[in-house]
């Protein structure tokens, strides 16, 4: 669902200047510069809501919405994540008769009790193992399929179509059908292996082999995403740069390594960005595939949060909510970090 | 000579690996077929690949399909067609909560969507036209709640409706998936905005339309291709959600789609038949849709990367 980001994280800061000029009907510049307005105090506030007034209006109902639905639980995500609060102490109604909760303020014992504990480090690996995994096997067979799909060929259609067919079929399904072809006893891929005479393997029930069925399944579902993606990418790099590089001798490989991967290099960081993020949130395929089995072997950060929360007994809220405010900060370190490398780089992003 | 064509060229030889590419190296221009075309080789191993990574990819989605359609007794069987019957689908509609499930999902994801367009339309238009204070953050903020984990929200959300006693609740649900529709589609239809010259704005205000009518007037019509690929895609996410729709709904007739699937197969029972049925019903509209929105969709979603 963040998909969107993309191309306003691309240009979020080039289209200033667009905005600018664009708003230029109505809006002032001297107003719109919040480093002028600081000093002029309450005429400087009602200059800017007379000049501002219907912009404000305009976005008004998001902030709303973001304040009172996302704003208003992280914050008490984070109070939970404070206190020692799980099922039998938080407020809840049973029948007529509310129960008022009874949890306290704790202070950092639960980021304490989980960080101590090295079960946070073994989540942390496998979820950055499987993040860095997926991405990468993702990326490379998206290019490679882009690569090949933009071109002239007959049947060119026909592949795109098949080949976006996971894309169009909702993610749950899907898993639930890598389920069936997974299962040990009955599913089609022991059955072709047991007919080519070879010992039926554990895809799911050994940790080793689901953590690779995981992987595999995932990058089913992601590929289409980055093969389309990079098409596009490959389809606005302009033709002439091949032919003067074809000209010049230029072999198919050092056409490939120095325009077509270049000239990708945009929509890849932004599709490796989300892809990231995705897959390090990625819920439903462990959760539906495995349920982090067997044992836990593939349990990542996400499915854990909801494990203690959901799943385990008694529902330890409270540490639910310290996973969680630890993923989101895992996260946004990571965006700083991949923001900032981009600009070292010279990228606007 | 078209960029395909080219691009194409370079690929042909990735694609038949090592052998080719290394005699291109050398070869460089010394080669002697026209650009554009490809050896015989060249083809087969581009088809070969094609193919293979097809098979891969429908693979799955067929036997599903198939599988759907052989009698529960031989929902296990490697045949490919077996005594072809109807028979989990009316299983599937007459004795099990499918269409309740149905009902649910298509409640819930309709109206997330409705109301998620509604809300974040006027600020998309904000965002992507007028510089005002504030404006940075606000989409900055839109930015990273995206990336949210559901982890972070899912406990203090559900003790919210468990407060409000919207558990089980198809509004509860709404609720929750409009924080990630909200920014989402503020995002993505700002990203449409962008894409429709200003001149339209300036001429409406010219005619004397206040910012308000401009926007609903002359620029909400033009974006309605925009609005309907928005739409769909915020339809398919709470279509598709898994987590929120199973720890917030119990009961077998609250369940969502997501959830009503997994029923099927348990540590316990395992009905392979009526879940392939289910998954064929489920994956039908979606795919339909995808067909029709997906070259919207894909544009939509990277036109500023590839711009840049």
């Amino acid at each position: 669902m963040a998909a969107d980001t993309s191309q306003s994280v691309a240009k979020a800061a080039g289209d200033d200047v667009e905005n600018d000029v664009a708003a230029r009907g109505r809006s002032r510049r001297t107003d719109s510069d919040p480093t002028d307005r600081g000093g002029k105090g309450a005429s400087g506030l009602r200059r800017a809501l007379a000049t501002h007034w219907y912009a404000w209006a305009m976005v008004a109902p998001v902030v709303l919405v973001l304040g009172v639905i996302i704003g208003w639980p992280l914050v008490r995500g984070i109070y939970l994540s404070l206190t020692d609060a799980n099922e039998r102490n938080v407020s809840r109604t049973i029948g007529v008769r509310h129960i008022e909760a009874t949890y306290e303020f704790v202070g950092l014992d639960n980021y304490v009790a989980v960080l101590g504990d090295p079960v946070f480090l073994q989540r942390l690996v496998w979820t950055v193992m499987w993040t860095v995994a997926c991405v990468s096997i993702t990326f490379t067979l998206g290019l490679a399929l882009a690569n090949m799909l933009n071109r002239d060929f007959r049947g060119r259609a026909a592949y795109r179509m098949a080949l976006i067919l996971p894309w169009a079929v909702p993610g749950f399904v899907s898993v639930f059908a890598w389920r069936f072809l997974f299962n040990r006893d009955n599913g089609i891929l022991n059955k072709i292996l047991d007919g080519g005479g070879i010992a039926a393997i554990p895809w799911l029930d050994d940790p080793t082999w689901a953590k690779f069925s995981v992987v595999a399944v995932n990058v089913w579902l992601g590929v289409p995403f980055m093969m389309v993606a990079l098409l596009g990418g490959l389809q606005s790099i302009p033709g002439e740069l091949y032919e003067a590089a074809e000209m010049d001798g230029a072999s198919a490989w050092q056409r490939f390594r120095h325009i077509t991967l270049p000239g990708l290099r945009a929509v890849s960081m932004t599709v490796i960005l989300l892809s990231t993020i995705w897959t390090f949130n990625m819920f439903p395929v462990i959760f539906l595939l495995t349920r982090g089995g067997p044992g836990d072997s593939t349990e990542i950060l996400v499915t854990q949060a909801f494990r203690e929360a959901f799943v385990s007994s008694p529902r330890d809220f409270a540490g639910s909510a310290t996973w969680g405010v630890l993923i989101l900060a895992l996260l946004m370190i990571f965006a700083l970090v991949y923001r900032r490398s981009l600009r070292k780089q010279g990228e606007v992003w | 000579m078209s960029t395909a064509n080219t691009a194409a060229t370079t690929t042909a030889d990735k694609a038949t690996a090592g052998k080719q590419t290394a005699g291109k190296a050398t070869a460089g221009k010394s080669t002697t077929r026209a650009r554009g075309s490809r050896s015989p080789l060249a083809s087969v191993g581009l088809h070969a690949t094609l193919v293979v990574a097809s098979v891969i990819a429908v693979f799955p989605v067929l036997w599903i399909v198939l599988t759907s359609l052989k009698p529960a007794k031989h929902a296990i069987t490697t045949d490919f067609v077996k005594e072809p019957t109807l028979g989990n689908y009316t299983y599937l509609l007459e004795q099990s909560h499918f269409l309740s499930w149905f009902a649910n999902s298509v409640l819930v994801a309709g109206v997330t969507t409705v109301l998620g367009v509604f809300i974040a339309a006027t600020t998309g238009y904000a965002v992507s036209r007028f510089k005002f204070p504030g404006m940075r953050p606000l989409m900055w903020t839109l930015l990273i709640t995206q990336m949210f984990p559901m982890a972070i929200l899912i406990v203090p959300l559900y003790n919210l409706m468990g407060d409000l006693g919207l558990l089980n609740q198809p509004l509860g649900l709404i609720i929750t998936y409009l924080t990630i529709a909200v920014p989402f589609c503020a995002w993505m239809m700002k990203g449409f905005f962008d894409t429709i010259p200003v001149e339209i704005d300036e001429s409406g205000r010219v005619d004397g339309l206040n910012p308000f009518g401009t926007f609903w007037r002359l620029i909400l019509p033009l974006a309605k291709p925009g609005l309907a690929v928005t739409g769909f895609y915020a339809f398919i996410t709470a279509w598709g959600e898994v987590a929120y729709a199973s720890a917030f709904m119990v009961g077998e007739e609250n369940l969502t789609l997501a959830g009503g699937l997994q029923t099927f197969v348990t540590q316990y029972t395992s009905n392979w038949g009526a879940m392939s049925a289910a998954s064929v019903l489920i994956a039908i509209p979606a795919a339909i849709f995808f067909v029709f929105a997906q070259r919207h969709l894909v544009a939509g979603m990277t036109a500023g990367a590839t711009k840049g």
